[in-house]
């Protein structure tokens, strides 16, 4: 084998949290034999979350630190043979253009599994109808599990393994939502996992058409991502029949492109996730804009761009012009919304749109600022939907209009809203800022047009969030919330660091760029 | 073969035989006894592990039985032990059930054995008198076990429907079979001058060419005779257009029969597809693989019926309100996925069949096992009467999720490395129309999530009317526990189905 195995560390980190669901059933067993209270078992559900997710934090940081930025070839490689029948491996290893996305999905889950602990510890007559009283057993071992399907998603390097993964997923997050949800919670749940559904059963279309075409170069058909982008770029599936009147790549390109464009969400797929976003509960929807959304961008970069590169150079043009569209079209959906939370969702959207473009430039600092964005927007939506979660496990509602003044009442609040919205509208200083500027410093040499469009619509996106800013916090103080708590130990632990972090990545976000420059040159090389 | 030495490979079938009729004496001689129902289920139990010991004890080999009538290969012991398992656990639903009452509980388990002696030799025959008398053996017994509540009007309404539906069935096939007679001069389908020899001889076909007044009369009587076959078999496996029977035979049938239904006599149906089409219009070659002889397009016209009972299937099922009337046009839509496999026209099509057949006993006699549990508390088939399973039956509700994700064909279940197996099956084919079959079968397993999700939807996110737990006979746990688990191992680890299948037919794993 190519990559022999190498580290242990990936498979840990990935089902390290499958683990700590098996205990949560465990303990389930023991409450219904009647050997812990229903309190006392609902506490350990918690703690044993909590330590799971903590665990990969933990692992996630010796990652980091164990990382080496120079070597352009996946590491902390396991290897395993799994149904050799059809070659299928497991397989799992990260490189330049995962390990981002890895650390940033143990910290966001981390963050998520803090953020589902009682919001306001002591005080029963405020969390009794709160959604982390609900089934506590059920939803922290859903948590976890989609914690595992997330990881895995990231480190696999096998196509099935990925699918399965990437399946895997969906299961979790249509409980999470169906069932702790608000009040259309069944409409969105399974609207989500319909979308996500239909695309991926395109995609595993393209995966077995890139199996029966591809080849590992020894004459056998194979999963293996990176002997497939080697026989893809080598080749170009030239030898591959036509698929419904397309060639082979083009038809293989468009079906992968759409499952992956359903997750981001591109233009027109995008209407799951105002639903799915609003009916959430608050660390669901920390972890579906947080990492969920930036599963669609991976899979491009993975699959698209690597194993399929003479397609992705022939649909470059669509993929910018469908980015510029999500950056200005969902910009302007925003400036309408009532719903705080709404307009949090359509701005995921419009940010997701200049991964799509930058990217598509096939420059250095095209793709680079498209990677930088996915981390940096994996730390500020997060911190926005925490934010509107804040608000509504206070006052009950989320509409915009219905507060005012608030900033006399709750500072600390106004001031950590302040700091997510300026960090999302692209204030210098913050992160948001760096990668939108990378983004348009790469995309400005190839797409002069369409840059200079998504470059004016920053001031719409200034618009929606100073406007809402202007509403929710400035004026005279709504009499109804003259008695409004400010951010509580909970919501300070999940909503520091993330400010921290945006402060700190707008500062120096040479240490992400360092990690991810080398691996996205040589996935963009064939490219140029 | 002759017959007297080929008796020695009818073992499985002799021992059957004689079950039933030792059925029908034991059902006498404990008709008074207080514990009846343990007595005839062990009765029952018995006769299957001695069937199966005989399976066990059949020698393996590959030649034909009694001058042709019937093929002996492994194929068959596949099917052979696929209609096992099936008995096997029907016959442990039964008694719990509360549908078939206890006194009369002997004349079912009797009349099930009779059904699956025609499974057996339905799963073998290739005789075209054979195969009709077989799928007639299944018939009639079906016909009776779905009418098996006299009592209950819904069975009734099921029971004439299917007779008559089955009877047109029959009839159309019966004249396919006769035109298959006048053109070729035999009912046999292999040996020399069997229906497969005689096409695959191009002098024969020229004969036969000419016989018709030319190329395209024959051909045009061939196709006749082929699509009249498909009803009969179409009518087992109960694809679109020879459907219309299942819905409300489903619904009126005893439950556990209609679980029964939903997997042994589809397979057996599939069984009799494979052989029939393989042997007739396919000829092996060196390596393994097969061509095609004569020219008539078989697979174009499994695939059309393919494409259009999954669709149908599916978005019917999407308006069903009871439970097994959902569950029967989910069935469609399945015969709708297996017959993609045949399309194919490929070992490896074939070999994503069997494996499809082996997860689909699991998940769809599991998905069934669960309604006969609710109903048998709350007395309804309606996705209402759902509601609240998640707190009201935990184990259950779980095992439900799981079947049903199944049957979508979503990972880590085994449904999916069914369903998985299936397309890449179509795809490796490839060429335009396949290519369309797969596309049209992805989406129609997007589309089945929408049914299947909303029977999960009533477990867990709707708040239960009634919240009262309910009781789940120990066997019924056990024996979901026994289904579940299977369908997660093997859907995480699918690698001895690729074998068993290879096994059966083929040889090697073809995709």
């Amino acid at each position: 084998m190519d990559h022999p195995t190498t580290s242990t560390l990936l498979t840990w980190m990935t089902f390290l949290p499958l683990m700590g669901a098996a205990l949560i059933l465990c303990v389930v067993g023991l409450r219904a034999m009647g050997v812990v209270q229903k309190a006392m078992a609902d506490q350990i559900h918690r703690v044993l979350a909590l330590v799971a997710s903590g665990a990969v934090l933990i692992l996630a940081v010796v990652l980091w630190r164990a990382f080496d930025p120079t070597n352009p070839s996946v590491q902390f490689v396991q290897h395993a043979p799994w149904i050799p029948v059809f070659n299928i491996e497991y397989f799992v290893g990260v490189d330049g253009i995962s390990i981002t996305l890895v650390m940033l999905t143990a910290l966001i889950s981390f963050i998520a599994t803090i953020a589902s602990m009682p919001w306001w510890p002591g005080n029963a007559h405020l969390d009794e109808h709160h959604f982390t009283q609900k089934g506590v057993a059920g939803y922290m071992a859903l948590l976890l599990l989609l914690q595992t399907g997330m990881t895995g998603v990231f480190v696999s390097l096998d196509l099935f393994l990925f699918y399965v993964f990437w399946e895997v997923m969906l299961l979790p997050m249509y409980f999470l939502i169906g069932i702790w949800g608000g009040p259309r919670k069944e409409y969105a749940a399974i609207k989500f996992f319909l979308y996500t559904l239909a695309g991926s059963v395109l995609m595993l279309l393209a995966i077995i058409g890139l199996y029966y075409n591809g080849s590992d170069g020894h004459g056998h058909h194979t999963f293996d991502m990176l002997k497939l982008a080697t026989w893809g770029r080598l080749t170009g599936f030239a030898d591959a029949p036509l698929v419904l009147g397309f060639s082979f790549v083009h038809a293989a390109w468009i079906a992968l492109f759409i499952g992956f464009a359903i997750k981001i969400p591109m233009f027109p797929f995008h209407t799951w996730l105002p639903d799915a976003h609003v009916e959430a509960p608050t660390p669901i929807s920390v972890i579906l804009a947080g990492v969920l959304l930036k599963m669609g961008i991976y899979g491009i970069l993975r699959i698209n761009y690597a194993i399929l590169p003479q397609a992705t150079k022939w649909a470059a043009t669509a993929m910018a012009v469908f980015g510029t569209i999500n950056i200005v079209y969902a910009a302007f959906v925003c400036l309408a919304q009532k719903d705080l939370k709404r307009m949090i969702a359509y701005s995921s959207v419009s940010h997701m749109g200049f991964c799509l473009l930058g990217m598509s430039a096939f420059t250095q600092q095209g793709i680079d600022g498209a990677v930088l964005n996915l981390w940096t927007h994996g730390l500020i939506s997060p911190m926005l939907f925490l934010i509107a979660g804040v608000i509504y496990d206070r006052a009950h509602h989320r509409n915009i209009e219905g507060f005012g003044g608030l900033a006399q009442q709750v500072p600390e609040y106004a001031g950590l809203m302040g700091l997510a919205f300026f960090a999302s509208l692209g204030l210098p200083g913050l992160c948001g800022f760096v990668s939108e500027f990378t983004v348009f410093l790469g995309s400005l040499v190839q797409w002069q047009t369409l840059t200079i469009i998504s470059a004016s619509a920053v001031i719409i996106t200034a618009a929606y969030y100073l406007w809402a800013m202007q509403r929710m916090m400035l004026g005279t103080l709504n009499p109804l919330y003259q008695s409004l708590p400010d951010v509580n130990w909970r919501e300070r632990l999940t909503l520091y660091p993330l400010g921290a972090l945006i402060i700190l990545f707008g500062f120096y976000p040479k240490a992400i760029l360092d990690l991810i420059e080398i691996s996205l040159r040589n996935l963009i090389q064939p490219l140029q | 073969m002759n017959n007297i030495a080929s008796l020695r490979f009818f073992l499985p079938e002799s021992v059957l035989t004689i079950a039933v009729l030792a059925m029908f004496v034991q059902d006498l001689l404990v008709r008074h006894s207080p514990r009846r129902v343990t007595m005839l289920t062990a009765g029952a139990l018995f006769w299957l592990a001695l069937t199966a010991l005989a399976t066990w004890l059949t020698p393996t080999g590959k030649f034909p039985l009694f001058g042709g009538l019937l093929m002996h290969d492994p194929l068959r012991i596949f099917f052979a032990w696929l209609f096992l398992s099936a008995t096997l656990l029907t016959i442990i639903i039964v008694p719990r059930s509360k549908q078939i009452s206890s006194a009369r509980l002997g004349e079912f388990l009797a009349l099930l054995f009779t059904l699956v002696l025609g499974m057996f030799l339905m799963a073998s025959a290739t005789d075209l008198l054979l195969v009709y008398l077989s799928i007639e053996m299944v018939s009639l017994v079906s016909y009776v076990l779905t009418g098996f509540r006299r009592a209950d009007r819904k069975a009734n309404e099921a029971a004439l429907k299917y007779v008559i539906f089955g009877g047109v069935a029959s009839g159309v096939m019966l004249y396919g079979i006769s035109i298959l007679y006048g053109l070729f001069g035999t009912t046999r389908v292999i040996g020399a001058g069997g229906i497969g020899a005689q096409l695959a001889d191009v002098t024969s076909r020229l004969f036969l060419a000419h016989a018709f007044g030319g190329q395209p009369a024959a051909q045009l009587a061939l196709v006749v005779a082929v699509v009249f076959m498909l009803a009969g078999v179409g009518y087992k496996i109960a694809a679109v257009p020879f459907h219309m029977w299942s819905p409300d035979v489903y619904e009126g049938a005893p439950t556990p029969f209609t679980a029964f239904l939903s997997v042994g006599p589809k397979a057996a149906g599939f069984a009799v597809a494979i052989r029939f089409f393989f042997a007739a219009f396919e000829k092996q070659v060196p390596g393994g693989g097969y061509v095609q002889v004569g020219d008539l397009p078989w697979p174009a016209i499994i695939g059309i019926i393919s494409a259009i009972s999954m669709t149908l299937g599916n978005l019917t099922a999407i308006v069903q309100s009871n439970i097994k009337r959902m569950l029967a046009y989910s069935s469609i839509a399945h015969a709708g996925y297996l017959l993609m496999g045949l399309a194919a026209a490929s070992t490896a099509g074939v070999q994503a069949i069997l494996i499809y057949l082996i997860v689909y006993v699991l998940m769809n006699v599991g998905a069934f096992l669960v309604v006969i549990a609710v109903s048998r508390e709350t007395g309804g088939e309606d996705i209402k009467d759902f509601r609240g399973l998640g707190t009201r039956a935990p184990i259950a509700a779980m095992a439900l999720i799981i079947f049903l994700f199944s049957l979508t064909g979503i990972p880590p279940f085994a449904g999916f490395a069914g369903k998985y197996l299936i397309f890449a099956a179509v795809v490796q084919k490839g060429g335009f129309w396949n290519v369309l079959l797969a596309v049209i079968g992805v989406l129609n397993s997007a589309v089945s999530l929408f049914y299947y999700a909303r029977i999960i939807k009533a477990m867990y996110l709707e708040e239960a009317v009634d919240t009262r737990p309910f009781e789940v006979p120990g066997v019924y746990t056990g024996l979901l526990v026994a289904l579940s688990v299977p369908v997660i191992a093997l859907g995480v680890y699918w690698e001895p189905l690729v074998r068993w299948a290879a096994a059966a037919f083929g040889g090697v794993p073809a995709l």
